[in-house]
C-alpha cells in the first residue's frame, strides 16, 4: 500500500506529541521510525492504525484519505509491543480470530492458519496458550495473527523491546526476510539504531514530535541533515572548539559553531605510522577498553578527548603513551547550519616533484 | 549449621500451629454437627431430614440464593466494569462503600430494608400499588441476600480487569472486530474467572445468610422460612438433630461449592 501523510499534528493536553510530520512511503517497503522513547513515534504508528485521532493533518492510504475510518476498517496489522495476544485462546484460535470475525468460511479459516503457523514455524505449538510459549514464539504469534486477514499495512511498535539480545538478532533477520517474502509494507517503531539499520529499507528519525530525517540507512549516517540526526546515529563526540584542532583552522570562524567527531573519523598511531606528519595532532593515550574485537581507545588532545577504535592486530597502546592522531573528518554545526569539513592538511601542501 | 536447625524447628512449629489452629476452629465444629445428626442414628437423621418443613426451608434457601447470585453476577460485574474504567468523581468513595456489606452487622443491614421496603414507605407502597408485597415475602429476601454479597463479584472481576491490557482490546480492533464482537469474544471472556468464582462465593454466603433475613422474612414455615432461620427455630424448640440435619445439608452443599471454586480458579491459574 502507497501511504502519504500530510501536516500530521498531535497534542495530548499541553503535550506537542507529533508536529507537521510529512513523509511518504512506497509500496512494499520496510520503513524504520527511529528515535528516543517519548518522542512521537508510536503516537505516529497508533495513529496511521486508527488508534489514536488525528488532530490535524491527513493520512491517505492508497490515494483514499483514512482520517475518519476506523481500525477495523484500515486493512492494517498491528503488532503490539507487549504482544497482547488473547490469553484464554490457543495459538491456532489466536491466528483465526481476525478472520472469524470477518466471517470467513471454516474451511478457509483451517487452511490460513495452518499456513501461517508453517510460515511463522509455529508447528506444534497450534494448541498452547500463550503463557505457555516463549518470548519470541509470543512475538511470532503477534506476528502471524496480524498477517492473517491479509492486511496491506504491517505496522509494528517495538517489535523486539521485550525479547533478550540473542534472540532478538535472529528475529530481525526472520522478519526482514518474511517481510521481503510477502512483499507487504511495513513500518516499525525502535528505538534501537542498529535495528533500524540492520532492518529498515529507509529510516525516519522522529525527535520531539518532528520528522529529522527520513533516508536509506546509509544516507543518513553519510550526510545526516542535523546535528540531532549526527549524534543519534552512529558514536560520536562534541568538540567546542574545533579550529583549535590542526586541520580544522578556519572553519571557526563564525562564532559558536561545534565539531561532532565521530571515532571512525579518527586515526592514531606512532609517527612512522603516518606519511603527513603536518596533518596531524599530538595527544596522550587516557584509557584503552577492549570491546571484544577492537580496541576503544580515548585520547587526550589539548582540552578535548576524542575516541576512537584500534584494530587488535596493531601494536597495544598503553594509557600515557604519546601519540599522533589525524582526524579525517568532522561533522561542524552552529545554530543555523551544518556542514561536513575534511581536514585541509591531508593533502600534501607541498608536493615534491621528481 | 544451627541457624539451619533452627530454621527447621521454627517452621516446624509455625506449620503446626497453623494446622492446630485450623483442627480446632474448622475441623473439630464439623465433625461435631456431622457426629451431633447422627448421633440418635440413621432413621432419626432420617426423619429430621425428610421432614417436609426442613426440605422446604433448604429447597426455598437455594432457589433465592440462586436468583440472588443471578442478579449479583450482572449488577457486580457491571459494578466492576464501571469502577476500573470510568473515571468520575467519588469513584474512590464508592469503590470503598463496595465492602459495606461485609462490614455492617448483618441485622442492621436487615434493619435497613425492613424500613425502606415496608408497606408504609414510598417504595413499599408503590410495589403495593402495582400488586405484590416485598417485605415478609420472598423478594426481602432475595433482595437482603443481594444485599448482603453484594462485594463477592466486584471484588472477583476488579482484579482481572485491572490487569487487562487495553491493547488487547486494541488488537481485536485491528483485527476487524467491532467493540460488540471484541466484548463477547475478548474481554468477557478474561472476566469469567472471577464473575463464577465470585458467584460461587456469593452463592455459599447466600444460603448461610440469617440475620438480615430473619428481620425481613417473616418467617412463614413452608413460605418464607429458609433454612438458617428453620436451624434457629429448631434449636429453640430443642430439636438439636433436626437442627444439625439441616446443617448438614448447608455444610455438605458449601463444601461442594468451596471445591468448585477452587476448581475454576485452578484451571484459570493452569490455563
Amino acid at each position: 500500500m502507497h501511504i502519504e501523510v500530510r501536516g500530521l499534528n498531535k497534542k495530548f493536553g499541553d503535550f506537542q506529541a507529533v508536529a507537521d510530520v510529512d513523509f511518504e512511503i512506497e509500496k512494499g517497503q520496510l520503513i524504520g521510525l527511529l528515535g528516543p522513547s517519548g518522542g512521537g513515534k508510536t503516537s505516529i504508528l497508533r495513529m496511521l492504525a486508527g488508534l489514536e485521532t488525528v488532530d490535524d493533518g491527513d493520512i491517505v492510504f492508497h490515494g483514499k484519505r483514512v482520517n475518519d475510518l476506523p481500525p477495523q476498517e484500515r486493512g492494517i496489522g498491528f503488532v503490539f509491543q507487549n504482544y497482547a495476544l488473547f490469553k484464554h485462546m490457543t495459538v491456532a484460535e489466536n491466528i483465526a480470530f481476525g478472520l472469524e470475525v470477518k466471517k470467513w468460511s471454516k474451511q478457509k479459516i483451517k487452511e490460513r492458519v495452518a499456513e501461517l503457523v508453517d510460515l511463522t514455524g509455529l508447528s506444534g505449538f497450534e494448541k498452547r496458550y500463550p503463557h505457555q510459549l516463549s518470548g519470541g514464539q509470543r512475538q511470532r504469534v503477534a506476528f502471524a495473527r496480524a498477517l492473517a486477514p491479509e492486511p496491506q499495512l504491517l505496522l509494528l511498535d517495538e517489535p523486539f523491546a521485550a525479547i533478550d539480545a540473542k534472540i532478538r538478532h535472529e528475529l530481525r533477520s526472520w522478519l526482514r526476510e518474511m517481510i521481503d517474502r510477502l512483499g507487504i509494507t511495513s513500518i516499525f517503531v525502535t528505538h534501537d539504531q542498529d535495528e533500524a539499520i540492520e532492518v529498515a529499507d529507509q529510516i525516519m528519525i522522529i525527535n520531539k514530535g518532528r520528522l529529522e530525517q527520513k533516508g536509506t540507512p546509509w544516507e543518513i549516517y553519510k550526510n545526516p541533515e542535523s546535528p540531532f540526526v549526527a549524534s543519534f546515529i552512529g558514536e560520536s563526540t562534541i568538540i567546542e572548539d574545533v579550529s583549535a584542532l590542526r586541520g580544522f583552522g578556519g572553519s571557526g570562524e563564525l562564532p559558536g559553531t561545534k565539531a561532532l567527531i565521530r571515532p571512525e573519523y579518527v586515526e592514531i598511531g606512532k609517527e612512522h605510522d603516518f606519511e603527513l606528519l603536518s596533518a596531524t595532532e599530538t595527544g596522550r593515550v587516557r584509557h584503552i577498553h577492549f570491546r571484544g574485537s577492537e580496541w576503544l581507545v580515548e585520547v587526550q588532545i589539548g582540552a578535548a578527548k576524542l575516541v576512537t577504535y584500534r584494530s587488535l592486530e596493531k601494536e597495544i597502546l598503553q594509557p600515557g603513551d604519546e601519540v599522533r592522531v589525524l582526524i579525517h573528518r568532522a561533522y561542524l554545526f552552529n545554530d543555523t547550519n551544518s556542514w561536513v569539513m575534511e581536514n585541509k592538511l591531508k593533502e600534501d601542501p607541498m608536493p615534491v616533484h621528481i | 549449621m544451627s541457624s539451619m536447625l533452627q530454621g527447621r524447628w521454627w517452621s516446624w512449629g509455625f506449620r503446626s500451629t497453623v494446622m492446630l489452629y485450623f483442627i480446632v476452629l474448622i475441623i473439630f465444629p464439623i465433625i461435631g454437627i456431622y457426629g451431633q445428626s447422627f448421633s440418635s442414628g440413621w432413621a432419626a437423621f432420617a426423619d429430621n431430614i425428610t421432614e417436609p418443613l426442613a426440605w422446604k426451608a433448604v429447597l426455598l434457601t437455594v432457589k433465592l440464593a440462586l436468583i440472588a447470585t443471578v442478579i449479583n453476577m450482572f449488577i457486580g460485574t457491571m459494578s466492576a466494569w464501571v469502577l476500573i474504567r470510568y473515571r468520575f468523581p467519588g469513584r474512590r468513595l464508592l469503590n470503598s462503600l463496595v465492602d459495606l456489606p461485609f462490614a455492617l452487622p448483618t441485622a442492621v443491614a436487615g434493619l435497613m430494608i425492613l424500613l425502606l421496603l415496608g408497606p408504609r414507605s414510598s417504595v413499599g407502597g408503590l410495589a403495593e400499588k402495582l400488586g405484590f408485597t416485598i417485605l415478609f415475602h420472598q423478594p426481602a429476601i432475595v433482595i437482603a441476600m443481594v444485599f448482603v454479597t453484594f462485594p463477592f463479584v466486584i471484588r472477583a472481576v476488579q482484579p482481572l480487569l485491572e490487569e487487562m491490557d487495553s491493547s488487547e482490546e486494541e488488537a481485536a480492533y485491528t483485527l476487524g472486530a467491532t467493540k460488540a464482537a471484541t466484548f463477547w469474544k475478548v474481554i468477557l471472556p478474561s472476566m469469567l474467572p472471577g464473575i463464577l468464582s465470585g458467584a460461587m462465593l456469593a452463592f455459599s454466603r447466600g444460603l448461610a445468610e440469617f440475620g438480615a433475613v430473619v428481620l425481613v422474612a417473616g418467617n412463614i414455615p413452608g413460605k418464607t422460612l429458609i433454612a438458617s432461620v428453620y436451624i434457629f427455630g429448631e434449636i429453640e424448640s430443642d430439636n438439636a438433630i433436626g437442627a444439625t440435619a439441616v446443617s448438614v445439608l448447608l455444610l455438605t452443599f458449601s463444601f461442594l461449592i468451596l471445591w468448585t471454586v477452587n476448581y475454576v480458579q485452578m484451571r484459570r491459574k493452569n490455563g
